[in-house]
């Protein structure tokens, strides 16, 4: 037997006190307080989820029966006004993920091939945990880079660059501000980076020699052999590289409420403010009153099923991508 | 290998004839697609170089605008407010580092026995139950942080009539560090030798005394790595704390009181900063933060790759 699961668990009765003086006997093995410590336990955890997302939801009813699917649907959000609409923070939450997606798709997978096949493998493990190490940054941290750093570089130079560059093209145009949506899309794009390439260097480790070998005796270079071999074959384990890295962009929150500007308007530019959901979360609570409370809460539900969605479809890309490598 | 000799003299062969185009075809692109991959192998390269370069830029930020303020009166001062005629006058950040130390002190006591114990229950069975629970702390390790916050928010100040304070910030952090630790600690357990128990039950030991004094010992240091990166996790957290901490500017060790966190003091002095001072000032505490953030993060990948090493 490998490290598989106990599985039996003898239902022994535990003797009862011993009279003094008597020999010790082997007792009958009684697992009972064994079991009953780790199911009790694990019970605990799993009353407490269930509870958290009972009272998220429970909280959130005050602000679906004032609201309705207003809530989802409505562009305006001013709490002062009990209006509750989540619109602008569900486009600005997409809208932040796909800029910091289609930034850090093309690199991290660019990267993990390059820690595969061009790294000696001895520096593999070490190189990759430097990569790594960004994701063990505080999102207050990158929130504070952004903020300090980033916005007021932007404002002077990248956003006049791109204006010039681009002509104020559709989703450059408009007055800047220091903060804006497409600065929050590349502070998430340097969060999820680590995600994507941890990932994708797993899923492109576990490419089989023989198909690598068998590209190159047919005469492919070493990059048709990443491109047109390697990289379909470990198309899987990337999507769910990706789809992992999605759900953490999508509930990005400290970060994202320092550079986005809060701003709760649907936006009609890339170079205004905006805010996501989750970043609302983190903005909006102090001094609400009850009902933004409610309504806040009602984020919260929608923001859980967004991500713990996207989320389980990412493990379960992954976990196929590792079942189809055994087999 | 070569096919020239004998195209002519025999009838042609097809196959040998498509082989040979084939090959020339090859041939005569061999220079372009080997400067095509040399060239894409350099973007390979040059993206690793750029993404390691990231970590280095953080570093650098920090180490330059936070290394500074970095002394003495840092660690045992508590925030002054620098007034008109003295604006160098900021104290330290002695409340967050208490707060710190006392929200995840919490959040430890709580999570490493419940997590270790799941995570225990997770290896040992395979039945439906276990495969519920281990679904579901991969779906808590993924959900925003934030929600924990306003969970215990909901739970306990607004159903409980709780008030702010250190305690449920660190329960907050509990619902982040339980998970985490529990699917480590079920990889660790997983790992010990099923002879090593097997030799424990065949002694006639119950399963509980094998779990504690043979496979808990065996597993110790992938548990300690477990504790280490869910620890290095939840001390970077400001999302769930900004929901129920509070704030406050004295230190104090009182759970029961309004507290405050290393992140927190970032957050708060970047935003709200009074001055500029100010918001230059949370360079330090980030300083601070990633150093021990990092320090953690590196010494279980460290104790993790020793271990493997040690197995084979």
């Amino acid at each position: 037997m490998s490290t598989g699961p106990i599985t039996e668990s003898a239902p022994g009765v535990a003797p009862e006190g011993r009279a003094p003086g008597r020999v010790k006997r082997p007792r009958a093995r009684s697992d009972g307080a064994y079991w009953g410590i780790l199911y009790g336990t694990t019970l605990i955890f799993v009353v407490v989820c269930a509870t958290f997302l009972v009272t998220l939801v429970t909280s959130s009813f005050s602000a679906w029966g004032h609201s309705g699917l207003g809530l989802i649907t409505g562009t305006t959000w001013n709490p002062d006004k009990q209006l509750y609409g989540a619109l602008p923070l569900i486009i600005g939450t997409l809208v932040t993920s796909a800029i910091a997606l289609v930034l850090a798709v093309p690199l991290g997978v660019l990267v993990a091939v390059a820690l595969v096949h061009l790294v000696p493998r001895r520096l593999r493990t070490p190189m990759s945990s430097f990569v790594e190490l960004l994701a063990a940054v505080p999102s207050v941290v990158f929130g504070g880079v952004g903020f300090l750093v980033l916005a007021p570089y932007f404002q002077q130079h990248f956003y006049p660059w791109l204006q010039s560059t681009t002509h104020s093209f559709g989703p450059f145009s408009g007055t800047f501000s220091t903060t804006s949506i497409l600065l929050a899309g590349i502070v998430l794009f340097v969060m999820v980076l680590p995600t994507i390439v941890a990932f994708s260097r797993d899923a492109i480790a576990i490419v089989p020699e023989e198909q690598i070998e068998g590209a190159m005796s047919l005469g492919a270079t070493r990059w048709q052999t990443l491109w047109k071999v390697v990289l379909p074959s470990a198309r899987t384990g990337i999507t769910g590289a990706v789809t992992l890295a999605a759900a953490r962009a999508l509930g990005e929150t400290i970060a994202v409420a320092m550079v986005i500007g809060n701003y709760f308007k649907v936006p009609h530019s890339l170079l205004q403010g905006g805010t996501t959901l989750a970043s609302a979360l983190a903005t909006q609570w102090d001094g609400a009153t009850t009902l933004t409370i409610s309504a806040l809460g009602a984020l919260a539900v929608i923001l859980i099923a967004i991500t713990a969605g996207v989320n389980y479809a990412g493990r379960s890309l992954l976990r196929r991508a590792n079942q189809g490598a055994t087999l | 290998m070569s096919v020239t000799t004998g195209i002519g003299e025999l009838p042609a062969d097809p196959i040998l004839e498509r082989r040979a185009l084939i090959q020339s075809i090859a041939r005569g692109s061999l220079a372009r697609r080997a400067v095509v991959s040399r060239l894409m192998l350099g973007v390979c390269g040059l993206a690793f170089l750029a993404a390691s370069t990231v970590l280095v830029w953080i570093v650098y930020l920090l180490v330059a605008k936070g290394f500074h303020w970095i002394s003495i009166n840092f660690f045992t001062q508590d925030p002054l407010t620098p007034t008109v005629f003295q604006q160098n006058l900021l104290g330290g950040i002695r409340n967050a580092i208490r707060g710190s130390i006392v929200i995840d002190g919490i959040a430890l006591v709580i999570a490493i026995p419940v997590g270790i114990v799941a995570g225990h229950l997770l290896a040992v069975s395979e039945n439906v139950f276990a495969n519920a629970v281990r679904s579901t702390a991969e779906v808590m390790t993924g959900l925003p942080s934030i929600l924990f916050g306003i969970f215990v928010y909901e739970f306990m100040i607004i159903r409980f009539h709780s008030h702010f304070s250190g305690f449920l910030g660190g329960l907050a952090l509990t619902m982040i560090m339980v998970p985490v630790i529990m699917k480590a600690s079920e990889i660790s357990f997983r790992a010990v030798p099923a002879s090593i128990r097997e030799a424990g039950l065949s002694l006639g030991l119950s399963k509980g005394v094998v779990a504690t004094r043979i496979v808990t010992p065996a597993a110790a240091p992938g548990l300690l790595t477990a504790v280490l990166l869910a620890t290095s996790r939840a001390v970077g957290e400001t999302a769930p704390l900004i929901w129920v901490i509070g704030n406050n500017y004295v230190a104090t060790w009182s759970p029961y009181k309004q507290q405050t966190a290393i992140p927190i003091a970032i957050y708060n002095g970047i935003l709200n900063g009074a001055s500029p001072l100010q918001q230059a000032y949370a360079w330090g505490s980030a300083l601070f933060l990633v150093a021990v953030v990092l320090c953690m993060n590196l010494g279980s990948r460290l104790l993790a790759a020793f271990l493997r090493r040690e197995r084979h």
